[in-house]
């Protein structure tokens, strides 16, 4: 599906901002805002770039996506629906018993999912090794990675990001998801972090800072990513928690928190879902 | 006389033919003895750095990716990497080999920081997770030897210092979670792992001066346990001592009592490290001065003996 138009993958992003919400109301748990946040890059990256099967998910050539923020898993599920990794139908059996969308996402449960993520900090480093064996087999295949900017006060996303560019890798592919909100509070009352261009910047990495939610703008940043080939490459995304329902912009108490019913009718007439 | 960690390092190389074995390292493959891989195929060994966290999950990622990674560092340090290991490497259930060096009190001189008395125990929580600790050079590279077809993760303790060599020209006799026999007996079974496989056999021939027939079994793999060798000789000897250079909770001990309690219940007496850290001494000093020598396993078979109902 790759090679989608700006105006289609963001329509596919609209949609799959009405399935977060949706998700997350009918479980009455999960992480809507940084879902929201993230879904325009994933769009993106699936929809313009990600060389992947839907019917062949274990396609060893594949490129690899890691969601190392594995809560904001109802957005990975939304883009893998879109994508026919797994169904509509599947989107039902996030949090429930039995079902391909865990909680948090999960390659043993759900096809087109590349790692079990959930705890943060370490999917840059189990992208770097995608990477690393990417190489050793002598193939063009990228491994991306997606993590949050409250994730990378993990300190072994360090180790990664030191180790990465030591072996030089440029099949490596990153993006921050800075939208500058974690499960507490801000991140600014958390853990300040200054300034984060510059600390991937010191580390060797190439880096490039975009407006996450522009689509022309990721695609651009995406292509960009691709033309590094000597280094690890990293996309700083400014985003906004939340993105798309208004109540929930911004908010720190949607980190995790499900919608009611009253706020699920609003988020949908605001995602422009006819009632 | 030779170390446990040579036998890894001598199985690393020998399984360089297959190409998908990779090796990776956090700055002590000249201790871990990965480092003859490294030499011979620079090309298919990762440098982590000083980064066990790191190094756990590139090689979770690699093996995602068809590869056979083989990663190292002290067992002292794996366990800050007890999480990635958990979470990237035994929930996928994704065929890491993970190698602790340097393993237990024996360690010596090197003092408590270094001497990871918890390490079995803590592995053997792991859903997944395959824990052995040999006792000799020989049994160590066939158990690595065997890894590759394991299809599952993987942890194993080595030891720094040497031990006697108990199998050489025996390999055939070593199979992944099957323990062995090495010394019959009637009176009570002593179990052991790692360098505790020696002692144990030492105070088997000074029981046997004193009348008591003792069996001695390696039980180089704590997880999965050889229940069904273990309950025989509960039926057999009636009492049961369980000797290793590891804390007493959890490890092979917890293992062995663990299981009888619920199968043959017979009395077990646990030869180990009793909650408390160690510190700088040479490695037969600390075994002396933790409680693990020959001597104490005698003193401990005596005392399950005459707890025999």
């Amino acid at each position: 599906m790759a090679g989608m138009s700006i105006s289609e993958m963001e329509e596919m992003a609209r949609k799959c901002r009405v399935e977060i919400c949706k998700m997350t109301h009918r479980a009455q748990a999960g992480h809507p805002g940084g879902s929201l946040s993230e879904i325009d890059i994933l769009c993106g990256l699936y929809g313009h770039r990600l060389r992947v099967k839907p019917d062949d998910p274990d396609w060893e050539d594949r490129d690899r996506f890691i969601l190392s923020k594995g809560h904001a898993s109802p957005g990975m599920y939304a883009v893998l629906a879109e994508m026919g990794f797994i169904s509509h139908e599947d989107l039902k059996s996030y949090r429930v018993k039995g079902g391909v969308c865990q909680g948090h996402v999960d390659m043993k449960w759900c096809p087109g999912v590349d790692f079990s993520a959930g705890s943060l900090g370490m999917g840059l480093s189990f992208g770097m090794g995608c990477a690393v064996a990417a190489k050793l087999d002598g193939s063009s295949r990228n491994a991306y990675v997606m993590v949050g900017d409250g994730e990378i006060q993990e300190g072994s996303v360090w180790e990664a990001a030191m180790a990465a560019t030591h072996h030089e890798l440029g099949n490596l592919k990153l993006f921050v998801d800075c939208n500058g909100i974690q499960n507490d509070d801000f991140c600014e009352a958390q853990m300040r972090m200054f300034d984060i261009p510059a600390k991937w910047n010191a580390f060797g990495w190439a880096v490039k800072v975009i407006d996450g939610h522009d689509m022309t703008s990721i695609v651009d940043a995406i292509d960009w990513m691709d033309s590094v080939r000597d280094k690890p490459a990293v996309v700083i995304a400014k985003t906004i928690k939340g993105k798309g329902v208004s109540f929930m912009e911004n908010n720190p108490a949607f980190h995790g928190a499900a919608p009611s019913d009253e706020q699920l009718a609003q988020a949908l007439s605001e995602l422009g879902v006819e009632a | 006389m030779a170390a446990t960690r040579d036998g890894y390092g001598d199985a690393l190389l020998a399984l360089a033919g297959n190409p998908k074995v990779v090796v990776l390292e956090a700055d002590l493959g000249k201790s871990t003895k990965s480092l003859h891989f490294r030499k011979a195929h620079p090309e298919r060994t990762v440098s982590c750095g000083i980064g066990e966290q790191n190094m756990l999950l590139v090689a979770a990622g690699m093996a995602s990716n068809g590869y056979i990674p083989f990663a190292s560092t002290f067992a002292i340090f794996t366990e800050r990497a007890f999480e990635q290991m958990r979470n990237g490497v035994a929930r996928p259930n994704l065929a890491v080999h993970l190698c602790g060096s340097h393993g237990g009190t024996h360690t010596g001189t090197d003092g408590s920081s270094a001497q990871s008395i918890e390490d079995l125990a803590i592995y053997r929580t792991l859903p997944n997770v395959v824990v052995m600790h040999p006792c000799d050079d020989v049994s160590t590279k066939a158990l690595t030897m065997q890894l590759p077809d394991l299809g599952k993760p993987s942890y194993m303790r080595t030891a720094r210092n040497k031990t006697p060599v108990l199998y050489d020209g025996r390999e055939d006799e070593i199979e992944i979670g099957k323990g062995v026999i090495l010394r019959e007996g009637s009176d009570v079974a002593i179990i052991a792992c790692g360098v505790l496989v020696h002692e144990s056999l030492e105070a088997a021939e000074k029981l046997s001066a004193e009348g008591i027939n003792a069996t001695v079994v390696d039980m180089h793999t704590i997880k999965p346990l050889d229940t069904e060798l273990i309950d025989s000789l509960a039926q057999k000897c009636g009492a049961i001592v369980t000797a290793e250079d590891h804390s007493i909770i959890g490890g092979l001990g917890g293992a062995v009592a663990e299981h009888v309690v619920s199968s043959t219940p017979v009395p077990i007496e646990k030869i180990g490290v009793h909650d408390r850290f160690g510190e700088s001494a040479g490695a037969e000093e600390m075994l002396e001065m933790m409680g693990l020598k020959s001597h104490h396993i005698c003193d401990a078979v005596k005392n399950v003996i005459a707890r025999k109902v």
